[in-house]
């Protein structure tokens, strides 16, 4: 099976928020970046687990510039075949899905599989957008994915509820928690990743959709109040008059 | 369950000496530590007791040899990867960096560099695999920062020959599948030979009450008559330099290695100086716990650009051992200050295993005395600067 994995790159968590630009910019400066978690833990991973049994072919995919090379390597570290690059900012979802649907097209894979939200934006967009464009069917979110032959198996939680259908591909999947295990990688794939190839490919063009034009951070978090445990009608109060909880 | 928060401080951006590949394998490292060791190393330096599991974690992440080649099951990496992942280890506990320092440095860098081919096909790939464990043993009951005193010594008897004597103080010696042993031949001069574990007449009792390195197996390794196959020699290594080059690189890794616990000790002192309110303030408001916090991370940068420095000569194949020696001396002891002005910071806290820091600290009243102590060092850039030895 050859599978599409769609990473991107999203701050460290631990990464200070600001903007630039009046507002309407993401300062990257001094930003630690990561491979977006679901992207990494589940999407990459259970695609590595399937061509594992099955065999086949793991490529991953980003849009992206030169300096994303550092996650590229690190989901090769982990096992990736081969990546692509799409030469360009990831500017906003519909122009990253445009950008991998038609680079899909061109290719004959058999699962494209997304995480199934970034922690950035959080838009969850990017997944049903790229099988809208090529045509193929998308399922969201995944919690288990089992595949035979060209049956794919998946389980989702929605609501409290799980679930369980069943897909051919080719087919757009997203990926959330539960599909697999975080693989940390280990130093020979770490060497491994040094000679793997990352094809560097010039975007199609494609206008975004969207143009920020403020960011707002939210209010800072007020402190906790203390009640005394005798004081419950206080404490009440509060929660129905503060914190409007009851 | 506990949460390892630990966060990297990097004051002078030294990570932009760094290459990316450095950075992917100190995140992977850390992952790991934060993952598989630090949730389970207060309770078995507690109970005295080596986490036996993570042995195969250690060797899958790639901290057995990392700079050996790949054809000997390595990884090929460079000396500061080894560094990085030093660093990593022991900012979980040195006990389980020393552990795989050994392993590295102390039993596949002398099998690779001294060993014969088929020394180098049976042990590499099992060691860097963690399918086989060793252990280095130079240090004797009475022979200590003076190894070439030692009397444990072979005969050859033709097609053998006969190991007697003793090994003390020997980090892994109680689970090790095997030893690498300098004895001395009939000639007195200082060979190396690997002993394994089930040689009639080989024992590793191993040594309890230690208060350091308590998640770390200690043991003597006891020789009574032990045949030792010819083909267990190093053939062409004779004399000091064989051992000493070994301690050059483990060495090297602990100058990395006693950085890791110096930044566990200061992040865990810096957060815990913003959230412990005393006087109606946080404690690292006021000025005595800022001079702590403040002399920390300027040592613990001087360590990061010395080791770094050392790192570039070492790939360069140009750090003497007189260079490793000062940032082995320095950093070791930069990180036993900084423990204890840490735990000091933390108050009681401080003592109870809730913290890291007592454990780092009393782990590195041993990190301070093995491979050279603090004193012998000195005496080495002593010797190195006035070249004249003040050790005899
Ligand atoms: C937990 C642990 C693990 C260890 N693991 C290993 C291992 O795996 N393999 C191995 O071979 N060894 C190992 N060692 C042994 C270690 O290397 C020795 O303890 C070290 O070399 C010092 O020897 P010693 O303890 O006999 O001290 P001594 O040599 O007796 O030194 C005692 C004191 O005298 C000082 N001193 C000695 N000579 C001089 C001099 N000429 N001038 C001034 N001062 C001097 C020393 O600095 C020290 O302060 C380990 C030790 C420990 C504690």
């Amino acid at each position: 099976m050859n599978i599409l994995v769609c990473i991107s790159k999203v701050p460290d968590t631990t990464s200070k928020i600001s903007f630039t630009d009046g507002n309407s910019k993401f300062d990257t400066n001094g930003v630690q970046w990561i491979v977006n978690p679901s992207d990494e833990w589940y999407a990459l991973v259970r695609a590595l687990e399937l061509k594992e049994a099955g065999g086949g072919n793991v490529t991953i995919i980003t849009v992206g510039n030169a300096e994303d090379d550092a996650v590229i390597r690190k989901a090769l570290a982990i096992g990736a075949d081969d990546a692509v690059r799409i030469n360009s900012d990831a500017k906003d979802s519909y122009y990253v899905a445009a950008q991998i649907a038609e680079y899909a097209k061109t290719k004959s894979f058999d699962l494209i599989i997304t995480g199934n939200q970034t922690i950035d934006y959080n838009n969850a967009e990017v997944g049903g957008m790229i099988a809208e464009l090529i045509g193929w069917d998308y399922v969201t979110p995944c919690n288990k994915l089992d595949v035979t032959g060209n049956t794919c198996k998946i389980e989702s939680e929605v609501g409290g509820a799980t679930r369980v259908l069943e897909a051919t591909t080719p087919l757009v999947i997203s990926a959330a928690k539960g599909m697999a295990e975080a693989r940390i990688p280990n130093m020979r794939g770490i060497m491994a990743a040094r000679t793997k190839p990352i094809a560097v490919v010039e975007p199609a063009a494609i206008s975004p959709q969207i143009k920020i034009n403020v960011f707002e951070l939210p209010p800072a978090k007020a402190g906790v109040k203390m009640i005394d445990p005798e004081n419950m009608d206080e404490l009440v109060k509060l929660l129905h008059t503060e914190a409007k909880v009851i | 369950m506990y949460v390892d928060k630990f966060q990297f401080h990097d004051y002078y951006l030294v990570d932009e000496l760094l290459t990316e590949e450095h950075k992917l394998i100190r995140e992977t490292v850390r992952n790991w530590v934060k993952k598989d060791v630090s949730p389970i190393i207060e309770d078995y330096a507690q109970r005295s007791e080596f986490p036996n599991q993570i042995i195969q974690g250690l060797a899958d992440v790639g901290a057995f040899g990392p700079y050996i080649p790949q054809e000997y099951g390595g990884a090929g990496l460079d000396q500061i990867s080894y560094g990085i992942i030093m660093m990593e280890l022991e900012r979980g506990d040195s006990g389980i960096r020393s552990t795989a320092s050994v392993q590295s440095s102390l039993v596949m860098y002398p099998i690779y560099t001294f060993g014969t081919e088929a020394q180098k096909k049976k042990y590499l790939p099992q060691l860097a695999t963690g399918k086989m464990m060793g252990c280095f043993g130079l240090t004797e009951p009475n022979h200590g920062s003076d190894p070439s005193s030692m009397i444990t010594n072979i005969k050859d008897m033709g097609d053998h020959y006969i190991l007697n004597g003793s090994k003390m103080w020997i980090s892994n010696a109680p689970f090790a599948d095997i030893a690498v042993v300098w004895a001395k031949d009939e000639e007195g001069k200082i060979r190396g030979l690997v002993v394994e574990r089930g040689d009639p007449g080989f024992t590793t009792p191993e040594t309890h009450s230690k208060w350091s390195l308590r998640a770390s197996a200690t043991g003597e390794l006891v020789f009574n008559n032990v045949k030792v196959p010819k083909e267990n020699i190093f053939p062409d290594v004779k004399g000091l330099k064989g051992p000493l080059s070994c301690l050059n690189s483990a060495r090297y890794g602990i100058s990395w290695g006693a950085i890791g616990a110096a930044l566990d000790c200061y992040d865990t002192a810096l957060r815990y100086s913003k959230e412990r309110i005393q006087f109606g303030k946080p404690i690292g408001s006021f000025q005595l716990q800022q001079k702590k916090l403040a002399e920390m991370i300027t040592e613990i940068t001087k360590a990061q650009l010395l080791t770094w420095r050392l790192g570039v000569l070492k790939n360069e194949n140009r750090a003497t051992p007189a260079q490793i020696s000062m940032a082995k001396r320095n950093n070791v002891n930069m990180a036993l200050q900084i423990a204890r002005e840490a735990r000091q910071i933390l108050g009681a806290m401080g003592i109870t295993g809730d913290y890291s820091i007592m454990r780092h600290m009393m782990n590195l009243e041993s990190v301070i005395t093995y491979e050279g102590t603090h004193d012998v060092h000195l005496l080495i850039t002593g010797m190195d600067v006035t070249g004249i030895s003040a050790f005899s």
